[in-house]
């Protein structure tokens, strides 16, 4: 809120580490959700009776479930590889922000319960038992985790840390304890389909206004379909993409390339979301109710592909998972991969010359490229190898002259998360936020300094959001971030093809 | 819960300061919200509040910020037809900090 008080770090001279600022985010948690935001989802409203011993029993339930979260629990050889390399952490200094500290507040649970040292010589393991100040810990450090992954690529065992923070805040919810922000989005998608709460009359008047903008600013005709049965594609894109900015741009785009290359396509007021927060909670349950929102409005529509629009977390579920949360996609057509990113789609298209780029459009621009998280760690693009790295750099090509990278350390699978990913994009979390978007922005500093850089492109609606409200805290301009597909709609040649 | 008192009134307010019930808005409760918020209430910023709450009694949502600028730039002229002049106008956000001025829910999501 705008009474929040705090410093914004300073850019670092040298990236070392931080100095260890014990507790220094120790006051940092998201508003707790309510009774109403709770049940719907089927957890209970608040803090059960006897959590404690329920908590545990959570936890062996999702331990039996997932092998992977045991070895996560039990590999740890306390290396220390990872301790430098959460976002959070640099921005913070909070050692609990370190990820072993924070797979500690639940690997410290699970030793006392489900391993033999642990239940003999807890105090010899760092073995402990549920308490309230355990809970608390796990409610603030857990909240300050982005599930990017970032962590895991220096792990020499391939630690997950999101994994593990996930599970935890699986738990916390199943005894009453979760985030507002998270919850009441969830219970939203499935009344009205998506995270904004925008209800079709709303969603169909914000698309006839886009049509009516692209006509005023390009003369040409381009359509926002939504609800067209029998349409070949249907767009699946996060709800940000109708309602902030740049991320409508981004949008304007996409319906560019369809118009362009003559593919008919629809959006779909039922599932006018991509975004899919319950993997944020860790809820499999919640996961599959919200990716089957999709699987329904592709039968009832009928189309024959899906195609994902610019949404990091959407296209790991979407690329990782689509097929056992909502499949078969027999229905489909088998010509095409299910799912599709529009950034496939587009880099096609540019190859193959169904669609013409002048970069030149793009010349008041120099262009960087944040790799989002999900996509970077938990996704791929096209059918080579580090795809998802190289799609969006050539479509990126495609439509400007001038691009730049930044750090390499900064950049494809050990990108920097834009600090509010994970479920954490709220306002109640505005100083983790700022502070963890740390190490991006001193990466970006970097090139604009050095190499004129203009404009940071993304991916995501969430790093969108985030770089528009943090940049400024760093000096730079909110409209320094743009969406990739934003670059194309400025360069793509509308018309009659030569 | 909280609440802002006007004229003797109690409004109830959520941890984050925007009224539980939409129906119970008026002028002089988004006087005091916009102080609370440090905001100096200038015609600009009136036009916005007003064309959040037509907006909102239509379709149950606020408007896309897009849809917001185009009302402004209307209005205003082209030069304060701008997403960065909103944010002059409201320095926490048009979507967020104009919707608690107008009484309205706050816009959820990835926004």
């Amino acid at each position: 809120m705008a009474d929040q008080k705090f410093e914004t770090p300073a850019f670092r001279e040298f990236r070392d580490n931080p100095a260890i600022k014990d507790g220094a985010m120790s006051h940092s948690q998201p508003f707790v959700a309510k009774p109403e935001h709770n049940t719907p989802l089927g957890f209970p409203g608040e803090l059960v009776d006897n959590w404690e011993v329920k908590a545990v029993e959570k936890l062996g339930d999702l331990l039996n479930k997932n092998r992977a979260l045991r070895v996560y629990l039990d590999s740890c050889v306390k290396c220390g590889a990872c301790t430098d390399k959460c976002h959070y952490f640099l921005g913070t200094g909070d050692p609990k922000n370190m990820p072993v500290a924070r797979q500690d507040l639940l690997r410290s649970l699970y030793r006392r319960h489900f391993t033999l040292a642990g239940k003999l010589v807890p105090g010899l393991v760092g073995a402990k038992d549920m308490d309230k100040e355990m809970l608390d810990d796990w409610y603030k450090y857990f909240h300050q985790c982005s599930q990017c992954r970032r962590c895991s690529v220096f792990c020499p065992y391939g630690i997950d840390t999101a994994e593990i923070s996930m599970a935890a805040r699986d738990i916390m919810d199943h005894i009453g304890v979760g985030s507002k922000y998270s919850n009441e989005i969830l219970a939203k998608v499935h009344v009205i389909g998506n995270n904004l709460g925008l209800p079709q009359p709303a969603l169909a008047d914000t698309l006839e206004g886009l049509e009516e903008d692209v006509l005023d600013d390009d003369g040409v005709d381009v359509k926002f379909p939504l609800d067209v049965h029998g349409a070949d594609v249907l767009l699946v894109t996060p709800s940000a993409d109708f309602f902030a900015e740049p991320h409508v741009d981004g949008l304007i785009g996409y319906a560019k390339v369809f118009h362009q290359a003559g593919i008919s396509w629809t959006l779909s007021s039922y599932a006018s979301e991509a975004a899919n927060f319950a993997m944020f909670i860790g809820s499999y349950e919640q996961m599959h109710k919200v990716a089957n929102r999709i699987r329904k409005a592709a039968l009832d529509l009928g189309v024959k592909r899906i195609i994902f629009g610019e949404c990091g977390h959407a296209w790991r579920v979407a690329y990782s998972f689509l097929n056992t949360l909502a499949g078969p996609w027999d229905f489909l057509d088998p010509k095409y991969p299910v799912p599709q990113h529009i950034l496939e789609v587009t880099n096609g298209l540019i190859q193959s010359g169904g669609i013409v780029l002048d970069a030149e459009a793009n010349d008041d621009k120099v262009l960087t490229f944040h790799d989002s998280c999900n996509v970077a760690r938990g996704s791929r693009m096209g059918d080579v190898e580090g795809g998802q790295f190289i799609i969006p750099r050539n479509v990126i090509k495609a439509s400007v002259n001038r691009f730049v990278e930044m750090d390499p350390q900064t950049t494809m699978e050990k990108t920097f998360c834009c600090g509010g990913g994970g479920g954490l994009l709220t306002d109640d979390l505005m100083e983790l936020r700022v502070k963890g978007a740390l190490p991006r922005m001193e990466a970006l500093h970097d090139v604009v300094n050095n190499h004129g850089v203009t404009h940071m492109a993304a991916i995501c609606a969430i790093c969108k959001s985030q770089f528009t409200k943090v940049m400024p805290y760093y000096g730079f301009s909110m409209d320094m971030i743009v969406s990739v597909h934003q670059l194309v709609g400025n360069a793509i040649q509308l018309g009659a093809k030569e | 819960m909280a609440a802002y008192t006007v004229n003797g009134v109690d409004y109830e307010h959520d941890e984050e300061g925007y009224i539980l019930d939409v129906t119970n808005w008026n002028e002089d409760l988004a006087k005091v919200i916009a102080v609370e918020e440090g905001l100096d209430m200038t015609d600009e910023h009136w036009l916005v509040v007003n064309f959040l709450r037509e907006y909102y009694n239509e379709y149950q949502i606020a408007p896309a910020v897009r849809v917001l600028v185009k009302a402004v730039k209307k209005q205003f002229g082209a030069e304060k037809g701008s997403n960065k002049y909103l944010y002059e106008l409201f320095p926490y956000g048009p979507a967020k900090q104009a919707c608690k001025v107008a009484g309205l829910p706050k816009p959820t999501g990835c926004v």
